[in-house]
């Protein structure tokens, strides 16, 4: 990371020592902006792939794409997306994956949904979802960890398990919230502000958040060692088990939020609440540039990966094709993104 | 007399019905160097990873500094002061130089954010005083995209951040050109110097004779023999004991001084 681009959270204002560091260590790849483009090769490829397909977009329906009303509803339902592409980021950045989150993101705001039904206040309800979602992503990650299972099947047989216990007890009812209209929480978390869907902007600050963690904290740190070399990690000293629970908790936590904020934006929990994001979701993380074999990823090209997805749907129909050509775009993106990544980026053995 | 820094006593490790170590009993004092020599499957790796805590041992007991330990792990192990230069050397080769040394051991301010400026700093000041040489690299490197020997250096570099007691050097010249494997010695002597220990397990012999205080042959999960520098004199005595060892009924003389020394310990 360039410190010239990055805030150093340890000096702020920057110290001498670091220059003189800097000085022994000359080199052309410390000039500042190489430096950038080679540690956000990813992201920044993601970013590419993302402003091609939308000029092309443009350039086949320029009425549509110029008026707010398409880029407004992209934003009311990317942010659901957000909260789940940036934690499955670290997860396969841990050289794990996770297919349990539609049915947490189901079961945490099915919690939600119970508390504000109830009469009790949103933000209890939130409260409630998010201890839920911390509570699954620990199950889930203690299954797969402490029980040495594959995390593709385990957690895909979380994820019916948990789907079929919601349609068991609800019976496939859904719950219409419409006291949520009122509400503070819905005001804070899910109205507009000039137009623009509030949501977004708090999914921005959880990919802001996130990309802090995975770059600039411990916990990040440990995620890429363990996904890297967990062989390697564990002789250091580090917990490699209890890195990998952390990953599935933070997905459960992202889940559950990102299910909370899917019930406030359509005022009513449905028993299906988040299965339509698995396979959006998970092209998303690729899309964004991380690879599948771990110890590398990019929050923020994840992000980005999202926002192409979420763009596709709309701007396939809007750009004048029938919606029978939304997957054969879906697919084409995807293709020719980890072509793009592929040779974007080399992998060290 | 030297302190007594780390004391097995007794150590076995069985996988299933196959014993690696019966009961093996090794010391290593402040400020020697330990040779560490055996055969293939000797039980050399399964030792060394019983010392970094990697491995817990079937029995026996572990005495740090005299005092004997509980809950051993890798954690503690690092804790304790024994840094172990794994002979895969145990790096994450997708991440920079600076993640590897602190791998682990990251250096963290308030809630566990890492304070990036420093950990480069000190990364940049290691790989000077291990004398990586290198200006093509700079500590935010990616490791893949380092030589053998300069892996090597980053590991080393990890070893030496805390001031270690013990170094555990396993197989440090494997692999290594002859200028490397030069800058090993140097750099084992340099360790010895400022009065710190190190444990050197080698293939070659030479390599370790060279270089111990101290030897200590394992053979078949078993301490074959535990001999002074001025036991030993020289580098052939070791290898016609190995192969003794290895082919009994061969030349005995050697052999039964070790014997006699095993028995006398």
């Amino acid at each position: 990371m360039s410190k010239t681009m990055e805030p150093d959270l340890q000096n702020p204002l920057g110290n001498s020592h670091s220059d003189a560091t800097r000085k022994e260590w000359k080199h052309p790849s410390d000039h500042w902006m190489r430096r950038f483009v080679l540690d956000n090769r990813a992201a920044l490829g993601t970013l590419g792939v993302f402003i091609v397909m939308m000029a092309v977009f443009m350039i086949a329906n320029p009425t549509v794409f110029t008026t707010w009303y398409l880029y407004s509803s992209v934003l009311t339902t990317l942010p659901v997306a957000l909260f789940v592409v940036v934690p499955l980021v670290f997860v396969v950045t841990c050289g794990e994956i996770d297919l349990s989150f539609p049915a947490t993101m189901g079961f945490a705001s099915w919690v939600f949904a119970v508390v504000v039904q109830a009469g009790y206040d949103p933000f209890l309800g939130i409260a409630a979802a998010l201890v839920t979602g911390t509570l699954l992503g620990f199950l889930v990650g203690s299954l797969v960890v402490y029980g040495g299972l594959s995390s593709l099947i385990a957690t895909l047989g979380m994820n019916f398990l948990l789907r079929g216990l919601i349609q068991i007890i609800n019976e496939g009812k859904s719950t219409a919230l419409t006291s949520l209209a009122d509400s503070w929480a819905y005001k804070i978390f899910s109205s507009q502000i000039y137009g623009i869907p509030v949501q977004i902007f708090w999914a921005i600050a959880f990919v802001v958040l996130s990309a802090l963690l995975y770059n600039r904290h411990r916990f990040g740190a440990q995620v890429k060692v363990v996904g890297d070399n967990p062989d390697s990690a564990q002789q250091m000293g580090i917990d490699v088990k209890r890195v990998r629970v952390k990953v599935f908790v933070f997905v459960g936590i992202g889940a559950a939020i990102a299910g909370t904020f899917s019930v406030m934006i359509n005022f009513t929990w449905w028993p299906t609440a988040g299965d339509g994001y698995l396979l959006p979701v998970l092209a998303s993380v690729f899309v964004g540039g991380t690879p599948t074999w771990g110890g590398i990823g990019t929050v923020v090209g994840g992000a980005i990966g999202a926002v192409t997805v979420s763009f596709i749907q709309t701007g396939v129909v809007a750009a004048g094709l029938s919606g029978f050509y939304v997957q054969f775009f879906n697919g084409l993106i995807i293709i020719l993104s980890l072509l793009g990544h592929k040779w974007n980026q080399a992998r060290y053995r | 007399m030297a302190e007594r820094l780390i004391e097995l006593r007794d150590i076995s490790k069985s996988y299933g019905h196959v014993y690696a170590l019966g009961g093996v009993n090794l010391s290593v004092d402040r400020g020697e160097v330990v040779g560490l020599i055996g055969d293939n499957g000797a039980g050399k790796s399964t030792l060394i990873k019983i010392l970094a805590g990697v491995v817990k041992p079937t029995s026996g007991e572990i005495l740090i500094r005299g005092k004997p330990v509980t809950g051993w792990s890798a954690a503690r192990s690092r804790d304790a002061g024994i840094e172990t230069v794994f002979q895969d050397r145990a790096l994450a080769v997708q991440q920079t130089i600076v993640r590897n040394i602190f791998m682990g051991r990251e250096l963290t301010g308030w809630f566990g954010w890492l304070k990036v400026g420093k950990e480069i700093e000190e990364a940049s000041r290691l790989m000077r005083e291990i004398g990586f040489t290198s200006k093509v690299f700079t500590p935010q490197s990616i490791v893949g995209q380092l030589s053998g020997g300069e892996r090597q250096g980053v590991a080393i570099a990890r070893a030496i951040y805390k001031q270690a007691d013990l170094i555990i050097l396993d197989e440090p010249t494997t692999a290594l050109s002859l200028t490397e494997t030069a800058k090993v010695f140097h750099f084992v002597r340099q360790v010895r110097a400022s009065g710190r220990s190190i444990l050197f397990i080698g293939h070659n012999i030479h390599h370790v004779y060279d270089i111990a205080d101290r030897f200590v042959v394992l053979d078949r999960g078993k301490v074959a023999l535990a001999a002074d520098r001025s036991e030993v004199k020289s580098a052939e005595d070791l290898i016609n004991f190995m192969e003794d060892v290895a082919h009994p009924g061969g030349l005995a003389g050697l052999h039964d001084a070790g014997n006699a020394k095993q028995a006398a310990r």
